[in-house]
């Protein structure tokens, strides 16, 4: 006679939901935990957004005690990691903004002057072209590259292509509409692709057929 | 096809949520479009290679200090 099995994915708990529940009842170890589990992602988000190292540090700081202070506001219905990832996007502009001293920003900076198409440099790239390349070169070539790219993209890919958040949780997070995370995340693919062409290129004669900016 | 429909689709390939006749005019498109085709390749790859490389790094000393630093300020109840 066969047995009827528990549909996987059904009623199974997110192992952070006992975390936060442990912490929210003041045990202060249960946080730790998550704080070990996230902190290098909210280091990186934060690095990626302020594209400064201390303020990084402040802000991962900042984020980790500001979602502690709210664990009781935490629904539940998201994920916890999408939720901490949502006041670390908030605290990275923050931190901008007090350097900026006091000028807003937001995401959307740099957006409107993108709107156009993007130029395709058509070369094809060396099979793989990261070998040609010390890991201390490359992470430069990445950062430099990256770092190109307006901030209102940069966020989206960032968090959707590195960080692995879906469309939708990367829409939520940063307040955005869906269509609006596809088209920055198209544009931001394109435009790290095309940038990155310039490093990754076949070096064997083959001329490029596109135009470079 | 245009290129310019198939890159409109670009990131829904990738992402594999093409339908199934959506995906066979995408690749009747690429056999007949280079260009296309190394588009599609190296931003597949532009994709990869920010994921599995770790460009900011969090050294341990500094990982340590800012979550002894938390965590001291969480016992103080912030």
């Amino acid at each position: 006679m066969s047995t009827i099995q528990p549909i996987a994915g059904q009623n199974e708990q997110h192992p952070d939901v006992a975390l936060v529940e442990r912490a929210r009842a003041g045990d202060v170890s249960a946080y730790d935990e998550l704080v070990r589990k996230y902190d290098r992602q909210v280091f990186r988000i934060a690095q990626h957004i302020t594209q400064n190292r201390e303020d990084a540090e402040d802000v991962m700081q900042d984020a980790f005690l500001k979602a502690y202070e709210k664990l009781d506001q935490f629904q539940g219905n998201s994920k916890f990691y999408t939720w901490l990832v949502r006041i670390a996007v908030n605290e990275s502009l923050m931190r901008l903004r007090k350097r900026r001293t006091g000028r807003m920003v937001s995401i959307d900076e740099d957006i409107e002057t993108e709107e156009g198409s993007v130029p395709r440099d058509l070369a094809d790239w060396a099979p793989d072209p990261e070998q040609n390349y010390s890991q201390a070169e490359l992470a430069e070539i990445l950062r430099k590259t990256i770092q190109g790219l307006p901030r209102g993209f940069r966020i989206v890919f960032v968090l959707r292509d590195v960080e692995g958040l879906s469309t939708e949780e990367t829409a939520e997070t940063l307040g955005l509409s869906v269509p609006a995370v596809k088209s920055r995340l198209l544009r931001a693919r394109l435009q790290l692709r095309e940038r990155l062409t310039r490093y990754f290129r076949r070096k064997n004669g083959a001329k490029a057929t596109g135009v470079e900016k | 096809m245009t290129c310019t429909e198939f890159i409109a689709m670009l990131d829904d390939l990738i992402d594999d949520s093409v339908s199934t006749r959506m995906r066979a005019d995408l690749q009747e498109h690429l056999r007949g479009c280079e260009h296309c085709e190394v588009t599609l390749n190296t931003t597949r790859k532009t994709i990869e290679i920010y994921r599995s490389h770790e460009i900011y790094d969090l050294p341990p000393d500094l990982r340590e200090r800012l979550h002894s630093a938390i965590m001291a300020r969480c016992k103080k109840g912030c």
